[in-house]
């Protein structure tokens, strides 16, 4: 059977040209960047290459760019350095719809006494910009926003957030995992300090980030030990990855017209074609947002049963659902869009690539209404093809906190 | 993913008895819609023999609450309405080879949904919430929550909520998990109901002071502040124990309540039967 993989956002492929240019960094190109040896200048040559390359996807210069093993080291990277710099500071602004990487650290700043502000959204997944700009303070020592969501797709306004942080001297880092290789990004025309990226979503290996730091901005490393990286990550490179994400970069831009042309298109005709099924809807703002991703819930249904579903027929999705989360409560992002838990439980979030293909859409479009059909057909909530909700089991009988 | 076995995935492809029994004589519901599952058993039983003939289910839910729907009504068929009550939520799972302990409250959905469609059938009024709601978040109840830990031998809190849910949602009723867990565990009185058989071991005011004091900090603050709350003692004035509550769950009415009890609880299995707890108003 063949796998439709709609999971881009979860991780991507590795391009076999990526692959490619790694593996002479496996055998004859090993190096250590550092040593004053041709083994060391070969290796450094490519080091150099390849952050080129990174810094021309994101806009910024080549210096601006420090390697990490993964997103969630640049999310810690960035929200630590802001704080040990600015050890007066005790505040902390974020959203409600972060990725863990993020919603953790801030959890743990609350328990060692650090405020921190939250910020919601609207039921479009919209950032609530007026209380954004009401929870800055002078005592702010970081605002950490999220560039493009990744359960939702929906893009946050990052340049007017950038601009209301510089207007007041507030360090802004963005969380831009999902953004970077989705959308065109050029650092140089934005105000924004820090930005996450992952190697992983733009179909690099597993294992490789990067934290873009503004030329100027004041950071303390997040890794402490050998001068690498201009003394701002100790460790020796991790050069194949580092070589992997640069040719990934580069690929990344070239095709960025595609991934905003045709995957848009794939992505929109997959939509139109679920949102068919009745009793659908797409979770997040159709107007802002990346190119590759929708939400979907199907109601009356529950999302990991979908997902066995689709597995069962080659297709790979993720889910919003209590079920997949591993928690008993469906996704944090869809209950502060206030999704009614009716639809966050049968959410499906499908993520496209340039590695898709039509006919995979065709197919896809082809096994979702079977699936929802049969779900539906053993749901007490579902008769004759229409919700049944006649039923004493919609809501239950205590004052429970999830009905409310 | 999910460790699911071949006969919970079989079970969940291919459900057996899907629908409704074409003479309903009892049902059962379980669950709802914003819980995230949902179970509708319906049997059919010959009065004569008090044999059940047939059981459909209809169910909303993952794929092991499907699947445990499906096993349910399999191992029902053909069983008098006695034996099919002996059937416990660990031999649906152990019909199904096992199920991933995450996904034990499925199979607990499932007995219950089955002692409702009995209750249904015997004439009995539909089973009211009885006792204390602990868990306001999926309303499970205190005597849900001691049987489950009877009937599964549960150990610790996190089992409770893999089995029951509670505790799985905003977390404030964990120290009440604790509580009853150890009172299942210690078969210690519930709530209020005083201790006959052991007399409290006599102490000095000093002495007691200092246990309470003792209880608070070592057993009582850290539970409490697991979920960001905290608490201060602030006097103890003979059985009277005055404490400030604070912190995450200080502002919520119904945590309140449940904090205090949870205190008290823990002071009157600790230092003495007779203690009871005050909230200083400051
Ligand atoms: C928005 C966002 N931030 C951070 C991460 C973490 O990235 P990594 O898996 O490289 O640590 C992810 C990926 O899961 C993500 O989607």
């Amino acid at each position: 059977m063949e796998t439709i993989y709609l999971d881009n956002n979860a991780t991507t492929k590795v391009d076999p040209e990526v692959l490619e240019a790694m593996l002479p960094f496996f055998k004859e190109e090993y190096g250590n960047p550092s040593s004053m040896h041709l083994k060391g200048g070969e290796v450094a040559a490519s080091l150099r290459q390849a952050r080129l390359s990174l810094a021309a996807l994101i806009g910024c210069e080549p210096h601006e760019i420090v390697y990490t093993s993964c997103g969630t080291e640049s999310d810690n990277a960035a929200i630590w350095s802001a704080l040990r710099t600015q050890p007066d500071k005790k505040h902390l602004v974020t959203s409600k719809v972060e990725h863990s990487a993020i919603i953790n650290n801030a959890a743990f700043l609350r328990r060692l006494g650090y405020r921190v502000t939250e910020v919601g959204v609207d039921r479009l997944g919209r950032l609530d910009m007026e209380e954004l700009t009401r929870s800055l303070t002078p005592d702010t020592a970081l605002v950490t926003i999220l560039w493009a969501n990744n359960e939702t797709g929906v893009l946050f306004p990052v340049e007017e957030i950038g601009a209301l942080c510089r207007e007041r001297g507030i360090t802004f880092h963005t969380d831009a995992v999902q953004a970077v290789g989705k959308i065109p990004i050029d650092l140089k025309n934005l105000k924004i300090d820090m930005l996450a990226l992952s190697g992983h979503k733009l179909h690099a290996p597993k294992g490789i980030g990067a934290l873009y730091v503004r030329h100027g901005l004041k950071f303390a490393p997040f890794m402490i030990g050998g001068h690498q990286e201009n003394g701002r990550r100790g460790g020796t490179e991790n050069v194949p990855y580092i070589v992997g994400l640069g040719k990934a970069a580069e690929l990344a831009l070239a095709r960025l017209p595609e991934e905003n042309g045709r995957v848009r298109a794939m992505r929109d005709r997959l939509e139109e074609g679920l949102l068919r099924i009745p009793s659908t809807m797409v979770n997040g703002d159709r107007e802002f947002r990346l190119p590759n991703t929708t939400n979907i819930s199907f109601e009356y249904v529950e999302g990991e049963s979908i997902l066995f579903h689709l597995s069962h027929a080659g297709i790979c999705a993720s889910s919003g659902s209590a079920c997949t989360s591993g928690s008993l409560e469906p996704s944090h992002v869809l209950r502060a869009m206030g999704v009614p838990f009716t639809a966050a439980h049968g959410s499906i979030r499908l993520s496209l690539a340039i590695t898709n293909t039509e006919a995979e859409i065709d197919k896809a479009l082809g096994i979702f209404p079977g699936v929802i059909k049969k779900l539906r057909d053993l749901s007490p909530f579902w008769k004759d093809g229409a919700p049944a909700l006649d039923n004493a089991l919609l809501t239950c009988d205590t004052s429970c906190q999830v009905c409310n | 993913m999910w460790e699911y076995t071949d006969r919970v995935m079989d079970h969940f492809e291919n459900p057996r008895n899907v629908g409704v029994v074409s003479r309903i004589d009892g049902e059962g519901q379980v669950g709802s819609l914003s819980c995230g599952d949902a179970l509708r058993l319906t049997i059919q039983v010959d009065k004569d023999r008090d044999v059940i003939e047939d059981a459909k289910f209809q169910t909303f839910g993952c794929a092991s609450a499907i699947a445990s729907s499906s096993a349910l009504t399999e191992m029902i068929k053909g069983k008098t309405v006695d034996q099919a009550l002996n059937i416990t939520n660990q031999d649906i799972a152990d019909f199904l080879g096992g199920l991933p302990r995450e996904k034990m409250h499925c199979s607990v959905m499932g007995q219950e949904a089955l002692e409702a469609a009995v209750a249904n059938y015997r004439g009995l009024p539909p089973r009211a919430v009885q006792g204390d709601v602990v868990c306001h978040c999926f309303g499970v109840t205190e005597q849900e929550i001691e049987k489950v830990i009877r009937a599964n031998r549960l150990t610790s809190v996190e089992e409770i909520t893999q089995f029951t849910k509670a505790g799985g949602g905003c977390g404030k009723c964990l120290p009440e998990l604790e509580a009853i867990l150890d009172r299942v565990l210690h078969k210690k009185p519930s709530n209020g109901s005083g201790n006959a058989e052991k007399a409290p071991p006599k102490m000095t005011a000093l002495k007691r002071i200092k246990l309470i004091e003792e209880v608070i900090s070592d057993e009582i603050a850290p539970a409490l502040m697991r979920d960001g709350g905290d608490i201060e003692l602030v006097d103890v004035d003979g059985n009277e124990v005055v404490v400030a509550l604070k912190g995450a769950c200080s502002s919520c009415p119904a945590s309140k309540r449940t904090l205090a009890d949870f205190v008290t609880d823990r002071l009157r299995a600790l230092v003495d039967p007779n203690i009871v707890v005050r909230e200083s108003r400051s």
